[in-house]
């Protein structure tokens, strides 16, 4: 063997730079591209967002305006009865109402009646049954509700029916049409901010449906999740990453945690509905067992979460504190684990986020039902947004279709909130060292 | 008087005959997995003195350090064999507690690693552990004791509060020394203390620990020979996990038996 000693070239330096310089182009080439292909990637991600957002707050803003009707009503003393106040019809006697001052008069099978009544919501007639079960003083008298138009009138002030459509193509003909033109004429329409939205819970009616309850049983449901699945996943996340000896069955245990981390949320739905529902018999449908599940399912995450925060604070903090003589629990509750809070926070933060956006586990077991209250606790039936979201979806009436984007809206409003959490307490605590 | 017949002759003659030992290591063997990294060490080092190990990188002089207050227990796989007493008392002992070992020897390490706390709470966080403080006035002053000890605390007694981090490199060894004295542990263990730190914060830690000798017997491993000259009162060369030279400092450096040592010591390799 030879040895050979490389130097720089005595003859032909000048095209030995040239080649160089030749091949450095296409290099840079090569890296321009790539640039330009990573921009082209995220301006696609962008746009895609952009049309989701986009869609869903055109659909759903509509639904945070809201358009109310005024009337003054008579209680006529021959129509409600002293003795069976709930027995009236407070309905038609609000739509005769309403007739009386459009100069209409109904005919003998109350049709044109009925078409009136279409027109608005049964919320002013149980707020007149209120004020009368209230005070029956007011039989005779006559008094003045304000509540919602109908779900197609409502359409219909909103712009979304069509005037120049045929008649028949139409939820609303066009003297009813006609009838809601004069009404806001003559002033009795009122528009403004739709608090009962966020006031009121599920509705058969769409004008008078809510998102409170969902709210509240999500919240319930967080709290459940929240406080099973982060101090179980911690602590089981602390054994492993720094207690537990490093062999066949610890690599097997972390295998499957992984493992479960991947398996679909149904899953964990129908292991709940046998388990909690079938074996223990937490009551179905309720918060608590929702929170259950969802804790099942956000276990794997919250120990991957942490484990990854453990592994993250340098060995030097955990001998540090061993040479002056602290035991190994010492080491990792004074040292290691305030260290990984913010990791853990932050982990155990999206991973609730996630269960609040989750929907599919939570429909094996029996939260897709119509649930007009506010749950009251964790063992009351309860609907959770997601689930709302998908029941108002499903409806027929055109009216839900708007409620359910605004619904996404409020169920996307938390989730940003949450992860501007997780975003804060990150930057807040995060740490050199 | 030698009742260990193993001892090789090399190992009596490095015993300073004006101190006592602290720390007897005899026939020490480390596995770490199937890896044998130190093979049959013995060596004393006496109290009140700084005793060096030198050797070229992967000697296995830091893994003979490690030992001493049993921080290869934290390692997976690792495996002690032989004896190392701490005046008389075998630190491998089952009976023995590692906590306790680890507050009678200290160790302050390569890089400097104090915790992202005060300054205060470095040094009190280990008399506080061990109760070595009733009250605050007294942990105050074993801090303020402490810091001095570790001639820091002329630089950080108007900041005790700010974090420990927040300090220079040198600084940060000088904490993390005085974090280590004030358990008041009888050895203090250092890892390359210096070989993160420049010129002028190395000059600081040396004097430091010439000081802390007059207290603490200490055992520092190095890379830098001139250190080690200038430090210690005993020298031991370190070579493929084997101890082959041991003996005062001037005698090692100036007149070594073992042509390895030689070698080593005049830049020859290492």
């Amino acid at each position: 063997m030879t040895d050979a000693v490389l130097s720089p070239p005595a003859a032909g330096q000048a095209d030995r730079n040239a080649a160089i310089a030749a091949r450095l182009k296409r290099r840079r080439a090569q890296e321009r591209r790539f640039r330009w292909y990573g921009r082209a990637a995220i301006l696609v991600a962008l746009s895609f967002l952009a049309i989701l957002l986009g869609r869903i707050g055109l659909q759903g803003y509509s639904t945070f305006v809201d358009y109310r009707i005024t009337v003054p009503v008579y209680v006529d003393p021959a129509r409600v009865d002293r003795a069976d106040i709930t027995g009236a019809n407070y309905d038609q006697l609000i739509a005769e109402a309403v007739l009386a001052r459009l100069g209409e008069r109904d005919d003998e099978f109350g049709r044109t009646s009925g078409k009136l009544r279409e027109l608005l919501s049964n919320d002013l007639g149980f707020q007149v049954l209120d004020i009368v079960r209230a005070d029956p003083a007011k039989i005779g008298q006559t008094v003045s509700v304000t509540g919602p138009v109908g779900a197609d009138a409502g359409l219909y002030f909103k712009g979304q029916i069509d005037r120049a459509a045929p008649e028949s193509d139409r939820k609303l003909d066009d003297q009813q049409l006609a009838w809601l033109d004069r009404l806001k004429a003559d002033g009795l329409i009122s528009s403004g901010f739709n608090t009962s939205f966020f006031t009121k819970s599920d509705s058969t009616e769409p004008e008078q449906a809510g998102v409170l309850g969902a709210v509240v049983g999500s919240f319930l449901m967080l709290i459940v999740t929240a406080g099973l699945a982060v101090p179980i996943g911690m602590l089981a996340a602390v054994y492993l990453e720094e207690f537990a000896p490093k062999n066949r069955w610890t690599d097997l245990i972390e295998v499957n945690i992984n493992n479960l981390a991947a398996v679909p949320s149904i899953v964990y739905g129908l292991l709940g509905l046998a388990v909690f529902i079938n074996w223990l018999a937490v009551p179905r449908s309720s918060p608590l067992v929702g929170g259950l599940v969802l804790a099942l399912m956000s276990l794997p995450t919250v120990i991957i979460a942490t484990r990854a925060a453990l592994k993250a604070v340098p060995p030097s903090i955990r001998e540090a504190a061993l040479a002056v003589g602290a035991s190994r629990t010492q080491t990792v509750f004074h040292h290691v684990l305030p260290l990984a809070m913010p990791g853990v926070m932050t982990g155990a933060i999206l991973s609730l986020a996630h269960a609040l956006g989750e929907t599919a586990p939570l429909l094996m077991i029996g939260m897709v039902s119509f649930v007009p209250g506010v749950p009251g606790g964790f063992t009351e039936s309860a609907t959770v947004l997601p689930v709302q979201i998908f029941i108002w979806e499903n409806a027929s009436e055109r009216a839900f279709h708007e409620r359910t984007a605004a619904a996404i809206l409020v169920l996307l409003v938390f989730m940003i909130l949450m992860n501007l959490a997780a975003i804060l307490l990150r930057r807040r605590f995060e740490r050199r060292w | 008087m030698n009742l260990n017949p193993h001892i090789s002759v090399d190992v009596q003659h490095a015993v300073l005959p004006s101190r006592a030992v602290k720390v007897r290591a005899r026939d020490v063997n480390v596995f770490y997995g199937d890896k044998q990294a130190l093979f049959d060490v013995s060596l004393d080092m006496p109290e009140r003195s700084v005793t060096a190990l030198i050797g070229p990188s992967g000697c296995g002089k830091s893994t003979f350090l490690r030992c001493i207050n049993r921080m290869n227990d934290t390692i997976a796989g690792a495996r002690v064999e032989g004896s190392i007493e701490l005046d008389g008392e075998d630190v491998n002992d089952r009976s023995l507690d590692p906590v306790l070992l680890r507050a009678r020897v200290g160790m302050v390490f390569q890089k400097p690693n104090p915790f992202p706390k005060s300054i205060y709470e470095n040094v009190a966080y280990g008399p506080r552990i061990h109760g070595l403080a009733t009250s605050k006035s007294e942990l105050d002053a074993v801090v303020e004791q402490s810091l001095k000890q570790a001639g820091l605390w002329n630089e950080v007694s108007d900041r005790l509060q700010q974090s420990g981090s927040s300090l220079s490199g040198g600084q940060q060894q000088r904490l993390v020394i005085a974090r280590a004295i004030a358990v008041r542990p009888e050895v203090i263990l250092m890892d390359e203390p210096c070989s993160a730190l420049d010129p002028i914060a190395t000059a600081r830690v040396e004097e430091l620990m010439d000081d802390l000798r007059q207290s603490f017997t200490i055992v520092i491993v190095t890379h830098s020979m001139a250190q080690a000259a200038r430090v210690s009162q005993k020298t031991a060369f370190f070579h493929m996990g084997k101890l082959v030279e041991a003996g005062p400092t001037d005698e090692v450096f100036t007149n070594p038996r073992d042509t390895r040592t030689q070698d080593y010591i005049t830049g020859r390799f290492g």
